[in-house]
């Protein structure tokens, strides 16, 4: 990526200082290059077990989303057996109950780009206004805002669904959009890489010209902000994407679910007596809802560790 | 990325912003408050309200004879003495005490491997670790709780394989593990990643000085690498802590399997769940969500204090 690269060019040429304090900036690999270090097949071979620990349960769901109900129970469940069935299973989960499935994938992304994307917005917005102004009360509201990183978002869940179902909000789509928009985490991220990545004396020469305020920001400042509204938006696109008690309890219409509540009711019908099991679809439907945000995931990996960089290393 | 390259006037540990000149402070004295207004509005409306609306709803009962009644803070005592609520807060605990640290530890572990060089394909463990945290819990959990089922789970295999009754990890003794080991699957990796950054950043005119000293990688680890992972290490077990506070997906989503070893009051965040939805006491759900909020705070603010002397000391 471009940007690394100039980073890493930026810290080849620097002047060779001791002393200069740690900076969040990928090391360089000069005169000691770690990459040239023996290889250690012991802790290759430990960590291998970490490997399979973790992608087990996601092999065995690749394997079990490719078995009829029936196999399932028949075959042996680490490994593939029976029918390749697959690709049935995902045109059932698809179209089962009049296209559940699509309708619930449809909802996720509503909320997802509402939600993850409003509070990408709101974050940028106030971290651009807490990093870059002085107004009264500024301290007061960093207090708060910083504070409620504090406050676990399910603690919330049953006090906002108890107003909402008074304000008639409950079954709405705004009933998780709204609550989904509030990221102080995101607010924090935004403020700490303003602060860093927009020089003052850019603004004080924007502001020179006469240029107004937001202006400046939607001309300069949102360009140098776009590595960090990314990262804002990871974080929340993974956190709607997979949010779970909010939908559960603002939401009773099957029409409203996203795919977590959906999928779970499917798994909690299966499983109770004289209900109709149909785990395939469970599982097959679990393969597909986490496809795109590992696709995402990968793709974007860059922007994890910067903002886990940015969460951890700058208090 | 731009924000981490050298030459943006980034201090670590400064106070805070620049202060703007005094001409241009005086000429933005409220455009600060216009960046932040669409902000703190939803936050107003979707974070402070609900809590001021739950205490206000905590201080009311509704009973059958005399309807809603102002209660004073009789919801609150009836809390303090209510064993349903203290088992699941100690479950809670217990979870805590145990699982936070089991994790941090191998998070750990896996970070300083990753970071040292030694490991082969060192990327490729990277991202398969953390590719559990990209699972949505619903999934992690619903997948866990079929391996954990003796049809066509990792334990039934085992037992066919093996010709052994292994312990059913949905039974009463060996479930709060069980849930534990689903945390720590999807969550290991995020702590990983959050001390990979962290060890990322050390300078390499360290390691430099530590190789010239001939200093060995347990000595590197000790004296070079955990002192500088304190803030990292600080903010991973906040989270952490505060996560397991939280603990309400897997135990809702293993219910319909485990209904009897679950019950109604498995964690707090179920308990105020089930009283709302299954019971209708709404205002005795919103006393329990404010007292976990306000434990939760305090808890999470006791952990940063002692963190923070750590770092002083």
């Amino acid at each position: 990526m471009a940007v690394t690269e100039a980073a890493n060019a930026a810290n080849a040429a620097r002047p060779e200082r001791a002393a200069r304090p740690a900076r969040p900036a990928r090391r360089s690999r000069g005169a000691w290059n770690p990459n040239r270090r023996r290889k250690s097949p012991a802790l290759t071979l430990v960590m291998t077990l970490g490997l399979i620990y973790s992608l087990l349960p996601l092999f065995w769901l690749l394997v079990n989303a490719s078995k009829s109900e029936s196999n399932l129970f028949s075959t042996n469940g680490l490994w593939f057996g029976g029918h390749f069935s697959l690709f049935e299973n995902v045109k059932q989960t698809l179209t089962y109950d009049n296209d559940e499935f699509l309708h619930w994938f449809g909802n996720t992304l509503i909320y997802v780009a509402a939600g993850a994307g409003g509070a990408t917005v709101l974050a940028t917005l106030g971290g651009y206004g807490l990093a870059k102004f002085d107004f009264p009360g500024k301290r007061g509201v960093l207090a708060v805002v910083l504070g409620a990183v504090a406050i676990p978002g399910t603690v919330l869940v049953v006090p906002t669904f108890l107003m909402f179902s008074k304000l008639g909000l409950v079954n709405t789509y705004w009933s998780i959009i709204i609550p989904s928009l509030i990221n102080p985490f995101g607010l924090y991220l935004m403020w700490i890489f303003s602060r860093d990545a927009i020089p003052a004396e850019l603004l004080e020469a924007a502001r020179v010209d006469g240029a107004r305020e937001w202006r400046i920001f939607g001309s300069i400042s949102l360009r140098l902000l776009r590595p960090g509204m990314i990262t804002v938006l990871l974080f929340a696109v993974v956190q709607t994407w997979n949010n779970y008690f909010l939908p559960l309890v603002m939401l009773n219409k099957p029409n409203l679910y996203p795919l977590t509540v959906g999928l779970d009711q499917w798994n909690a019908q299966s499983q109770t007596a004289g209900g109709i099991p149909i785990f395939n679809l469970v599982l097959t439907g679990s393969l597909l809802m986490i496809l795109p945000i590992m696709v995402v995931f990968l793709v974007m990996q860059r922007y994890w560790q910067s903002g886990l960089t940015a969460g951890s290393v700058k208090q | 990325m731009t924000v981490l390259s050298p030459g943006t006037g980034l201090e670590a540990g400064s106070a805070g912003p620049r202060r703007e000149r005094r001409r241009g402070r005086v000429r933005t004295r409220w455009t600060g408050w216009g960046f932040l207004a669409p902000f703190l509005l939803v936050f107003l409306f979707a974070l402070v309200a609900p809590i001021v609306y739950a205490v206000y709803l905590s201080l009311f009962q509704d009973k059958l004879i005399g309807g809603n009644r102002f209660a004073g803070l009789a919801n609150y005592t009836e809390a303090f003495k209510d064993p349903q609520f203290w088992s699941g807060f100690e479950r809670m605990a217990l979870f805590l005490v145990v699982q936070v640290p089991v994790m941090l530890v191998l998070a750990l572990g896996v970070a300083f491997a990753i970071d040292s060089a030694r490991l082969h394909w060192a990327p490729l463990y990277r991202l398969s670790i953390f590719l559990p945290y990209a699972v949505p819990s619903v999934v992690g959990a619903l997948m866990w709780g079929f391996l954990y089922g003796t049809q066509f789970g990792l334990l039934g295999q085992l037992d066919r394989w093996f010709h052994t009754t292994l312990p059913d990890p949905l039974g009463n003794t060996l479930i709060l593990p069980a849930i534990g080991n689903i945390v720590t699957w999807e969550y290991v990796g995020y702590n990983m990643l959050i001390f990979y950054s962290a060890l990322r950043v050390i300078p390499n005119e360290i390691y430099e000085a530590a190789e010239l000293d001939n200093a060995g990688a347990w000595r590197i680890i000790w004296h070079i690498k955990l002192p500088s992972l304190r803030p990292a290490m600080l903010v991973a077990t906040v989270f952490s802590v505060i996560g397991s506070f939280q603990l309400f997906t897997e135990p809702a989503v293993i219910f319909p399997i485990a209904k009897d070893q679950i019950g109604s009051a498995y964690t707090p965040n179920w308990y105020a769940y089930n009283l709302s939805f299954n019971g209708q006491e709404y205002n005795y759900s919103a006393t329990i969500a404010i007292v976990m909020g306000v434990l939760t705070v305090i808890v999470a603010y006791l952990v940063q204090r002692i963190g923070r002397r750590g770092q002083e000391a």
